[in-house]
């Protein structure tokens, strides 16, 4: 390994190592609301509403299906907040500039901040799938498929929040994409229903939305059902990782919000 | 220490006609050349806008330069920015570190993106501390520390990559006086070490103590470059305030000085460099003026500087004399 190649893992492994510091320091900021708010969902929405819904598809309890959908969603706001609180906190105090200047890679930032906020959103989907388990059974029909499509989602949103958070101004400026785009996008992803159920154009429409991919190659892990090609997910999800981290290192590499 | 080098020698610093415009076509700097020997203490003087903040900011690679170049002992900022950046420390003018997190993590975590492993790390930063006097506050949260302790810790910050630069911007202002001077005395311990200094601060009695070399920064251009000695040199009158013992009934005509009385018991004395004290002391002795103690008017390096960020704005020299005139 040459000796930049080990500077920049040692700075890798510091940045990744304090945001989960930072993490586990404010858990009761990080880790405990997003439970708290899924509990709900499953109380009300999966056992409330759900029983007497039934079975939704190919025999699986409303609850079961939910609850996929729900880690996910979990996952990507988490993972979304995350780094766009965190790496816009570190604008905003200018304790970014220790990392502007140290010796190290672009990528090595941009990765460092993105490991943890996929730790955090990972954290948060183990516990609300924890919780799920108090409320109903599930198995796991495809573990591979499982880890990799959290993994992906999680990568994904922390990508796109770590673009939020170059472009941010003001502390409002973080809360917008979740609140206008990314709670609309989840809500109409297929996490509550399936889109197989929707009429022309709806059904076509809901094609167009990320979420919906990730959140069924979530479920065909779990549940082994999916509204889409599971390959069609990846291939989306793949490219929504190449084309969002390449903008995010575009933008580190011109000092877009970061060097005058 | 390393005094002055052999003009082969490369330079810690060397910055070569470099120019900065921002994106509202304020023109920060105007063409700054300037040299910095190693092992110097030097210093970077101007008013509040002078540019000093964007030269520090381009050499530390936050700011990027219209054009020019800088190299710090040798490297380009600009091409080899990963190699100069590993050269130098900062200590900005801002506080800027996380205020939740801990001094110790503060300066393991810079150490770390240096690229330094942290056991290596973790020693230098209890070094650091300890020499700065912060190690009992290592382990609290930085924001419950006094501002003092807030500004030795970037020093500390900035020390853990063991920089052969270092870059001071006003890291004492609002620093209380015994504060100051134990920060000077950590910083004149590692000039004296071998590391090159760069100093820029509003007090200037400061800079005249420490620094050996001097640039005076104004309107984005260098008004002077000179050793400290020269400049100083360069003051051809000083204001003396003169206590004395009784009251002063009227004031004597003395030859070459200019006596003015400030109240009772209080004169100002103003007279070329060249003219001897003892002539002013026998002229108010044989008046009957006692003198009980005496002091200088304002700080040497003040006068100076004043007069030439004055002169510069109205367009007159650039040396000490012609913008005094």
């Amino acid at each position: 390994m040459s000796a930049n190649l080990a500077a920049n893992m040692v700075a890798l492994r510091t940045i990744a190592r304090r945001e989960i510091v930072r993490i586990i320091r404010i858990w009761t900021q990080t880790l405990i609301p997003p439970v708290i708010t899924m509990t709900l969902y499953f109380v009300i929405f999966g056992k409330l509403v759900g029983s007497r819904i039934g079975t939704i598809e190919h025999g699986f309890s409303y609850i079961q299906y939910i609850v996929p959908g729900l880690v996910m969603m979990s996952i990507i706001n988490n993972s979304y907040m995350n780094i766009s609180s965190s790496f816009f906190g570190a604008k905003f105090q200018r304790s970014v500039e220790e990392m502007l200047v140290a010796p190290m890679s672009n990528w090595t930032i941009l990765i460092g901040y993105v490991i943890g906020a996929v730790a955090r959103g990972l954290a948060v989907g183990v516990l609300v799938l924890l919780v799920a388990l108090l409320f109903t059974h599930l198995g796991v029909a495809h573990l591979l498929v499982a880890v990799t499509a959290v993994a992906l989602g999680a990568t994904i949103f922390a990508l796109a929040g770590f673009i939020n958070a170059i472009y941010a101004k003001k502390f409002d400026d973080i809360a917008l994409v979740p609140t206008f785009v990314i709670a609309p996008l989840t809500y109409l992803g297929g996490v509550f229903y399936s889109v197989n159920m929707l009429p022309a154009p709806w059904r076509q429409l809901s094609l167009a939305n990320p979420i919906l991919y990730m959140v069924n190659a979530f479920r065909f892990g779990i549940l082994g059902i999916s509204d889409v090609s599971v390959w069609i997910a990846y291939v989306v999800m793949l490219a929504f990782v190449a084309v969002l981290g390449a903008i995010a290192l575009l933008l580190l590499h011109k000092g877009v919000g970061l060097r005058s | 220490m390393l005094d002055s080098q052999s003009s082969d020698a490369v330079a810690a610093l060397e910055v070569e006609n470099l120019r900065k415009t921002y994106p509202n076509g304020v023109e920060a700097l105007k063409g700054v050349s300037l040299k910095v020997a190693q092992g110097d203490f030097f210093a970077l003087l101007g008013p509040n806008g002078a540019g000093k903040s964007t030269l520090i900011g381009i050499l530390s690679s936050l700011v990027n330069a219209t054009s020019g170049d800088a190299r710090i002992f040798g490297v380009s900022v600009n091409r080899q920015r990963n190699e100069a950046m590993k050269l130098i420390g900062l200590v900005p003018q801002e506080l800027n570190f996380n205020q939740f997190e801990k001094p110790f993590d503060i300066c393991v975590n810079e150490a770390g993106f240096y690229g330094i492993p942290r056991k290596v790390a973790a020693v230098r930063a209890e070094k650091y501390l300890n020499e700065l006097r912060l190690w009992d506050k290592a382990f609290h949260q930085a924001r419950e520390m006094s501002g003092g302790m807030k500004r030795r810790l970037m020093i500390a910050r900035a020390m853990m990559n063991e920089p052969r630069l270092l870059i001071l911007d006003e890291p004492t202002a609002g620093v209380d006086i015994e504060i100051r001077r134990s920060m000077w005395h950590f910083v004149t311990g590692i000039n004296a070490a071998g590391t090159t200094v760069i100093l820029t601060t509003h007090y200037l009695e400061e800079a005249e103590q420490l620094c050996r070399n001097i640039a005076i920064i104004d309107h984005g251009t260098i008004v002077e470059n000179t050793a400290m000695k020269s400049l100083l040199a360069k003051l051809d009158v000083e204001t003396f305030v003169l206590d004395t013992a009784g009251d002063i009934a009227g004031l004597p005509v003395l030859e070459g000085i200019v006596l003015r009385k400030v109240d009772g018991r209080t004169l100002e004395a103003e007279m070329p460099r060249t003219h001897d004290l003892n002539s002013l002391f026998a002229g108010l002795s044989a008046h009957g003026i006692t003198v009980t103690s005496m002091r200088n008017k304002t700080n040497r390096l003040e006068e100076l500087f004043v007069r030439l960020v004055e002169g510069g704005r109205n367009g007159q020299g650039q040396n000490g004399r012609g913008a005094a005139a």
